[in-house]
């Protein structure tokens, strides 16, 4: 599947929080085929502390508009930037880029665990197994009730179940905690999120004999494969998150 | 018409326009992107002897205009390369050259012994300036008596066009260039990265694993320009110059200050088809200018 680099059009920037939107742009050419996982390279333009693209995941596709949307939280000048877009300006991408999740063959139950910002490539992902008749359940994690991002948006996948760190919505604690996990018996977890709740949810896993993906955010420089600085140690030794992930199956990590 | 050719001794480019190591994987990765026959040449990645891992993770940190990376060379080795890489690129229509790597003296002898019988392989780039390797790479480049040593063992060997190429990292780069000019060197490229460092505030620890890398980007340019003027003046071999080159203005301060070609790195990560714009960019600004040759500019400031 060919890359390119393209000039998209905002179409919408819907601010959730003071810190997340959900930001959708638009092509003037047909899109190509995105598959769940996968990402984007943002142009930062307008400041020398912005030199390198940002990747941002791809959360939610509309191939008949050519429209996709990306889940955006604040770190630092760069997804400020993008926070900031309205309607009408434009972003410059280089898409899609990575590999993606696996979507099975057999009748699998499966659920999809995001932490924080780390839910955003799980609602195409969602998405995309509910079209295939896959009845995902989707638990996620937050810091506290006044983080919780897109609950709506996620029901329409599958039963949705929450924790968060305070206890204010859902279950109280970490997601590797959550209730579902000993009352529900799956075959696959997908998982984006920090490192230390993909790291729990991968020894949950391993634990448990569960097969699971997990979707790095290692630091990335070109984000298709010519720079060699987002490297992650596997066992085929170290390889690019940017080409040969940023999905991985947990086997094949040296956490 | 423009002629944008130009010559390393009896090598042609069909034009002046070349990647720079380690900023263009293998040429195939810009496939996608463009046309890379297009281009006066590609330098592939670093490649050593035996396969390297290269550094720990994290590699990269983003600067003001620049970034550090810490890559340390991680390739599959000189025998991957030639059985999986090289029947893969020796179809382009344009110099294909291996940077070429090592830790002992042996090394680089070994390396450039088997990429001389490499046909579709016209030159190699000798990489004396690696900054993020514990043994070789810049230790040669940083000495004039290894400088000496590694450019006068390799020539003993390489019967094809040997371009040094020459670390920043130094007190005074012109005396490299002369060194490695009197040993045999046919043409000299520069700058690579200059050593840096950069410190995570928050997590009070450095920003990469090695604590120093190299860094590249246009925050290098006015630096690399004036070496690249240094060292033109002082050698009569073409001179590649790169750093920092971002547009085809930047590329032609470079032949003005007398740059024979120039490399294009750290750019192409943002924006993959610089390499080309960039080419077109020095077409048209000839034509502009009213020159009908490259050549007309190469130094023109030192005229
Ligand atoms: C494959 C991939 C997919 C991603 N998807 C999304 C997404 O859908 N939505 C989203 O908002 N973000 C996503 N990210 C993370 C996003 O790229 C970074 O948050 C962004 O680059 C930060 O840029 P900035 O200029 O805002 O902050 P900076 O000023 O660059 O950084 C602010 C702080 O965040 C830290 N930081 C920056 N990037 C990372 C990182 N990758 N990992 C850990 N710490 C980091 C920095 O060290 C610094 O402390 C993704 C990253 C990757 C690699
Ligand atoms: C990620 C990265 C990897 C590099 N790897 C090599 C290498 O293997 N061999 C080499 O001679 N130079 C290497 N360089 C240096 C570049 O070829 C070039 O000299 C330097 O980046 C300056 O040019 P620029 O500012 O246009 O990038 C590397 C640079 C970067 C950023
Ligand atoms: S980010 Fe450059 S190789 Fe992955």
């Amino acid at each position: 599947m060919a890359k390119c680099v393209d000039d998209l059009k905002v179409v919408g920037n819907k601010l959730l929080t003071e810190d997340f939107c959900v930001i959708e742009v638009e092509s003037g050419k047909k899109l190509p085929e995105f598959r769940p996982g996968q990402f984007v390279q943002v142009r930062i333009d307008g400041s020398p502390a912005t030199f390198l693209r940002r990747p941002i995941s791809i959360h939610d596709v509309d191939f008949g508009k050519n429209r996709y949307k990306m889940l955006i939280q604040v770190l630092g000048k760069g997804t400020e930037t993008i926070y900031r877009l309205k309607s009408g300006d434009y972003l410059n991408v280089i898409h899609p880029l990575g590999n993606s999740f696996t979507i099975p063959d057999d009748k699998s139950k499966i659920l999809l665990v995001g932490g924080g910002c780390g839910i955003a490539p799980l609602l195409f992902l969602g998405k995309q197994l509910k079209a295939r008749g896959f009845e995902p359940d989707v638990l996620m994690g937050f810091r506290n009730s006044s983080r919780v991002l897109e609950i709506e948006e996620y029901s329409q996948i599958g039963d949705v179940f929450v924790t968060t760190e305070d206890g204010s919505l859902g279950e109280k604690g970490y997601v590797t905690n959550h209730s579902v996990l000993t009352s529900v018996k799956y075959d696959r977890i997908y998982c984006c999120g920090p490192d230390s709740m993909m790291k729990v949810v991968a020894e949950y896993s391993m634990k448990n004999n569960i097969f699971c993906e997990v979707s790095l955010e290692n630091l990335m420089a070109c984000g298709f494969g010519i720079c060699l600085c987002c490297i992650v140690e596997t066992t085929r030794g170290n390889i690019c998150t940017c080409t040969e992930g940023p999905v991985f199956n947990i086997r094949e990590l040296k956490w | 018409m423009v002629n944008l050719g130009i010559n390393i001794g009896d090598l042609h480019f069909k034009n002046p326009v070349l990647t720079a190591s380690g900023t263009c994987g293998y040429g195939t990765e810009l496939d996608d992107f463009f046309d890379v026959s297009r281009l006066g040449g590609i330098v592939v990645k670093g490649t050593t002897l035996e396969p390297r891992e290269g550094n720990a993770y994290p590699r990269m940190a983003e600067t003001p205009s620049g970034m550090l990376n810490a890559v340390g060379l991680q390739n599959k080795g000189i025998d991957y390369f030639e059985s999986n890489i090289y029947p893969k690129i020796s179809g382009y229509d344009t110099n294909i050259i291996v940077n070429v790597n090592g830790s002992t003296l042996d090394d680089y002898i070994s390396l450039s012994e088997r990429i001389d019988r490499l046909e579709k392989i016209p030159a190699i780039e000798l990489n004396i300036s690696c900054p993020n390797v514990k043994k070789g790479g810049m230790i040669f480049g940083t000495n004039l008596q290894s400088a000496r040593e590694v450019t006068r063992a390799v020539r003993a060997v390489y019967t094809k066009k040997l371009i040094v190429k020459l670390s920043p990292n130094v007190t005074n780069i012109v005396d490299f260039a002369k060194v490695v000019e009197e040993e045999g060197a046919d043409s000299i490229s520069l700058i690579n990265t200059l050593l840096g460092m950069a410190v995570d505030i928050n997590m009070m620890k450095p920003s990469l694993s090695t604590v120093t890398g190299g860094l590249s980007g246009p925050a290098i340019k006015p630096v690399a320009l004036g070496m690249v003027w240094q060292v033109a003046k002082a050698v009569k071999v073409p001179v590649i110059g790169m750093g920092g080159i971002m547009t085809a203005s930047d590329a032609i301060e470079f032949f003005l200050a007398g740059a024979s070609a120039v490399q294009i790195g750290t750019v192409t990560f943002i924006d993959p088809a610089a390499p080309v714009k960039i080419l077109e960019g020095i077409e048209s600004y000839l034509q502009r200018k009213g020159f009908s040759d490259i050549k007309d500019i190469i130094g023109y400031i030192n005229h």
